[in-house]
């Protein structure tokens, strides 16, 4: 009786997706179809139409190795990556720190309410915004950390954080990280509530201190979405523009050079070779394929189980309802 | 008895140590915004003679001078500030409604292509849309789009990320029970839908409310590729305009023009602060 009920709804669910599904095929799917076009074909110029352009068959990926032979190209990934590694390791490790001290059992951190707040908020706050901000704050001669290094004579004159590319990565790297960690946390505290408590207990009956206790049981428990916080990081790390973008201003020589930057500039600028830009896009989106789906085969265990306790419960729904 | 004092004893630093990395780490948080907010009340003289100070001679008087500088140069942040307004609350609620819709229609009703469906969201899910950026310009582009803030509203329809959550957060709180109530009335599928699920899932819509409205409100890339009329930038826009060289070293307007663009988001996180971290976790899988 009921399966034939939900039979008869179904044409609803197509009714109801079709908004979704006309959205995801012309503004996603047709774009990124077009991208795969472009980025196979000469499609490059002001004045550029599809009817103008063809796509290379004798040279398909000629494109491809024109990028990959591009030193702008090579250098812009090796800056995004560079950058992404500086900011993420301090990131997480701060996370999973402040992690350790707020949720342990002995000894609760007061205020913590607001310590998280605090540690949050960077996050929200429009990233070019911050970019600026963060480029009057490190101005050279004479913004505000300047001026502080000079009056507590750390500094004779003053350091210049525009001017060797080591620099520039620091401080991008170090705005990343000052809006991320607190994201970070939350999600990692998240990780450890959802833990067992039962799992604890033992521990402490077992005698385990503090800090086997952190390595041996919540480490180990908080895998999974330790793991997520690093695909996620990656793959927006992988897509950093507005704050190198913003801060100093990098055309290309100061190591805040990004993939993304790289992107726009080929396009927009000069002789706008969309093809090279869209060949660079495919390379990227390539490699942000592989890391989700590297993402869904760590996160698949959860939604099977949870797909399989749902079919359980139906099951025992019609069962009762028989039964009734 | 001896062995417990010691225990205590290190507990009582450790816990000094902890409360002293969070203020310091508080600090560092809240800084930033501190010299924002009180150079935009001081002169460039002063910011220049010292940038981190509460000291400003005239800091009533400076802040006007600022405010016309800042407003006196080329663009005018006022229509930013709207047009950010306009597509971040459009973004918003095209986002929130038909995401729940489809998430109801995944939850719902049983459906041959569902899984399917549901494997497509899923996969789409992790792509960030700045990756095919290019041939979204150009379609765009080709059809004379660019510079239409609705390029910005539209896609929102299909938010694959929210449609994932949203289904969880169905899965986890609504009985079909409810719906079944609802047919016995003769109420019809769309009306179940916007009179009794809809309202029913207003937990998760306004987390959601929140994350979509400040990612929107804070996108710079797609923005900047396609609005190239000064009366169409978003506020992102206008800011990066700060950085370049119409200002110079009016240091004071640069700080008053980020003020601005950070007081709405301050308030709205002053307000929700404690919805948005709990949301954060819960949202999990975001853009």
């Amino acid at each position: 009786m009921k399966s034939k009920k939900l039979v008869d709804y179904g044409k609803y669910g197509y009714l109801f997706s079709i908004p979704f599904i006309l959205a995801f095929l012309v503004f996603s799917l047709y774009p990124i179809l077009f991208t795969f076009y472009i980025g196979f074909s000469d499609f490059a110029g002001m004045t550029a139409t599809v009817k103008d352009s063809k796509i290379l068959w004798s040279e398909p990926f000629k494109n491809f190795a024109t990028v990959f032979r591009a030193n702008l190209f090579r250098k812009s990934f090796g800056n995004t990556c560079i950058i992404w590694i500086m900011n993420f390791i301090p990131q997480m490790g701060l996370a999973l720190l402040l992690t350790a001290w707020f949720t342990d059992r002995r000894s609760k951190v007061k205020g913590q309410g607001i310590f998280k707040i605090l540690f949050y908020m960077p996050n929200i706050i429009t990233a070019a915004t911050v970019a600026v901000l963060f480029t009057q704050i490190f101005a050279y001669p004479s913004g505000p950390i300047n001026t502080t290094l000079i009056k507590l004579g750390l500094s004779e004159k003053g350091v210049n954080f525009m001017l060797t590319p080591g620099r520039v990565r620091g401080v991008v790297a170090f705005i990343q990280f000052w809006q991320w960690y607190g994201y970070t946390m939350v999600m990692l505290i998240s990780g450890v509530i959802g833990i067992n408590p039962e799992i604890f207990e033992a521990a402490d009956l077992d005698g385990a201190n503090r800090v086997q206790t952190f390595f041996l049981i919540t480490l180990p428990c908080i895998r999974t979405i330790m793991l997520y916080v690093l695909v996620t990081s990656l793959i927006g790390g992988l897509n950093m523009f507005d704050i190198p973008a913003l801060y100093a201003m990098d055309r290309g020589d100061a190591g805040g050079y990004t993939v993304n930057m790289y992107i726009k500039d080929v396009a927009f600028t000069g002789k706008q070779r969309y093809n090279l830009a869209a060949a660079a896009s495919i390379i990227m989106f390539v490699i942000i394929v592989l890391l989700s789906l590297v993402l869904f085969y760590i996160m698949r265990d959860k939604d099977e189980a949870k797909l399989k306790k749902l079919k359980k419960q139906q099951l025992k729904a019609a069962k009762a309802k028989k039964a009734y | 008895m001896a062995k417990t004092a010691t225990l205590h004893k290190e507990s009582i630093g450790l816990k000094v140590v902890i409360y002293i990395v969070c203020v310091i780490l508080a600090i560092l948080s809240l800084l930033p915004f501190f010299i924002m907010f009180t150079n935009a009340t001081r002169s460039t003289a002063e910011i220049q003679s010292s940038a981190i100070s509460l000291y400003s001679a005239h800091p009533i008087q400076n802040l006007m001078r600022n405010w016309k500088v800042f407003n006196g140069k080329s663009f005018d942040p006022s229509t930013g500030f709207v047009n950010s307004l306009i597509v971040s609350t459009c973004t918003t609620i095209l986002a929130v409604y038909f995401s729940c819709l489809t998430s109801y229609a995944l939850f719902a009703y049983e459906w041959k292509l569902r899984d399917a469906f549901f494997g497509l969201i899923v996969g789409i899910m992790m792509i960030p849309g700045t990756v095919t950026m290019i041939g979204f310009y150009q379609a765009a582009y080709q059809v004379h789009m660019t510079n239409k803030l609705a390029m910005l509203i539209i896609p929102a329809i299909a938010s694959p990320n929210m449609v994932f959550f949203m289904r969880q957060y169905l899965q986890a709180s609504l009985s079909l029970e409810i719906v079944d109530s609802g047919r016995i009335d003769g109420a019809g599928e769309f009306m179940i839908f916007n009179r009794i699920v809809f309202p029913l899932m207003k937990p998760a819509i306004a987390t959601q409310c929140i994350f979509t409205f400040v990612g929107s409100w804070n996108n710079l890339f797609l923005p900047q590729i396609l609005l190239t009329k000064k009366e169409k930038y978003t506020l992102p826009i206008e800011v990066a305009l700060l950085n370049s060289d119409i200002y110079q070293t009016e240091y004071g307007s640069i700080y008053l023009g980020l003020s601005l663009t950070v007081i709405p988001l301050l308030i709205i996180y002053i307000l929700l602060s404690r919805y948005i971290v709990e949301g954060v976790a819960l949202g999990g899988v975001k853009s």
